[in-house]
């Protein structure tokens, strides 16, 4: 009898606990189809959203990737993040003494993966051209079309890794004057540059950091042809940027952009410039910058301004 | 000038190698990792009161803003105010405790994208600016929270 009750008992509390057990657990999912206001807050899914922050999409580089001013950086360019898309484009003016470039394009940048450019740049060779018999103001031009994905890191956010991001891009150049590049020891009016980009925000320090290795045949980036007559197989070329950051709108820094050497009539030397970048909102950036071009064609020491405006989300 | 491009390959390796070299310790989940090294910056916060301060405007932005609003606008804001004031107290090597839960559990039920969590730092940024705190200062504070979104940023 004893026995019996202290079994039925044991059976009571076990059927309690049981209970009990299920009734807490019927309040926790009463909470659960009940979410709190911040558990029902979906964020913002506008594609065109621009929710990258101020300037971390780069400016526009010369031949429409987005980077710095003379080189890719492993960014994305517009201000789509990881579900938007951003879009932008520029217009490049650079005066040397003797020459005058003009570039402008425009990029997309799908999901802050992958990036496609456009450009086109005029080379006015000014009064050179009249002392080279092509005529005052001979001027080559180039169409650029330029695919970037990237593959690792996140320039801004992983600031406890080592990994910068990294990305691969290619730049398909094709210049409209074959006959005139002939002449001068060229082999091709038409190139393709390989490069891997890889940019870091030292956040911490206020710094960016990108370097870019290319792969090039290219003579003064394309303007004047793919190879020569000294070389004309693929060499890789560093490029690099350094970036102090001033405030959330303005950046300066410094470049340096290495080049192949392949045409004997004229040597070519690597490219240089110092720059402050501007971005009063997200639709808008200036860039100006002094640059070192060095020899180009029969004029040494050519130096000068380079400004680019850059619109875009 | 011209330099020679056999040296391409190894400048662009020297800096993966450099910036491996110089890479910090990975801040694992903790919500909020001590650095005394951080404490002449928690100086230019203004201390804990300054801190504290700037969580009211902070707060007010985050209002303000149609990506965060919802997030925060019914949520009971002065205890998030209060932890975030600890959080921010602690990295900076101020003399606090963060009595708060982890980034991971605090944001498990919530739906947020990466452009929230950029949202939220351009509001922060504001407030800043608006409490004159320098833009040096607050990109180390920055810094620490950035690596955050692994935890925050739950929404692809």
């Amino acid at each position: 009898m004893n026995e019996a009750s202290r079994f039925s008992g044991r059976v009571l509390l076990a059927l309690a606990i049981s209970m009990a057990v299920q009734a807490v657990a019927f309040a926790e999912d009463g909470a659960a189809v009940a979410p709190s206001a911040a558990e029902r807050a979906q964020p913002d899914e506008t594609i065109a959203g621009s929710d990258k922050l101020l300037l971390t999409g780069g400016v526009s580089q010369l031949e429409g990737a987005a980077g710095g001013g003379l080189t890719p950086w492993a960014v994305i360019g517009g201000y789509g993040t990881g579900d938007q898309v951003g879009a932008n484009a520029f217009y490049t003016r650079v005066n040397v003494q003797d020459y005058h470039l003009d570039g402008a394009g425009a990029l997309i940048g799908f999901l802050d993966r992958i990036e496609l450019s456009v450009a086109q740049q005029r080379f006015d060779t000014e009064d050179v051209g009249a002392a080279l018999g092509l005529g005052r103001g001979f001027t080559f031009r180039q169409n650029i079309i330029g695919l970037k994905v990237k593959v690792a890191g996140d320039v801004v956010l992983e600031q406890d890794s080592w990994l910068p991001q990294i990305s691969v891009g290619a730049q398909f150049k094709k210049n409209d004057r074959g006959d005139v590049l002939h002449a001068i020891g060229s082999k091709d009016d038409q190139g393709v540059d390989f490069y891997v980009s890889a940019t870091k925000l030292y956040l911490s320090q206020s710094i960016l950091a990108s370097v870019t290795l290319r792969y090039t045949k290219a003579n003064q980036i394309g303007i004047l042809g793919f190879g020569g007559d000294r070389s004309d197989s693929y060499k890789p070329q560093f490029e690099g940027s350094v970036a102090w950051l001033l405030s959330r709108k303005f950046a300066v820094g410094a470049e340096y952009r290495m080049k192949p050497d392949n045409l004997g009539i004229a040597k070519e030397d690597d490219w240089f410039d110092a720059f402050i970048a501007w971005a009063p909102t997200k639709h808008v950036s200036l860039t100006l910058a002094y640059a070192d071009l060095g020899n180009i064609v029969i004029k040494d020491r050519q130096r000068g301004l380079y400004a680019s405006v850059q619109v875009g989300f | 000038m011209k330099v020679s491009s056999k040296f391409a390959v190894s400048f662009f390796v020297s800096f993966l190698i450099g910036s491996a070299a110089l890479a910090p310790v990975r801040a694992d989940e903790n919500p909020a990792p001590a650095d005394p090294a951080l404490l002449p910056v928690f100086e230019q916060f203004g201390g804990k009161p300054g801190i504290d301060a700037l969580m009211e405007d902070f707060m007010v932005k985050l209002i303000e803003d149609p990506r965060t609003r919802d997030y925060f606008s019914e949520a009971d804001q002065k205890h998030i105010k209060a932890m975030l004031a600890e959080q921010f107290c602690v990295i900076l090597g101020g003399p606090c405790s963060y009595t708060g839960k982890g980034m991971k559990e605090t944001h498990a039920k919530l739906s947020i994208n990466e452009g929230g969590f950029n949202a939220l730092v351009e509001d922060l940024q504001l407030a800043m600016d608006m409490h004159k705190i320098p833009f040096r200062a607050q990109n180390k504070l920055l810094a620490k929270l950035a690596p955050m979104h692994r935890e925050v940023v739950t929404a692809p």
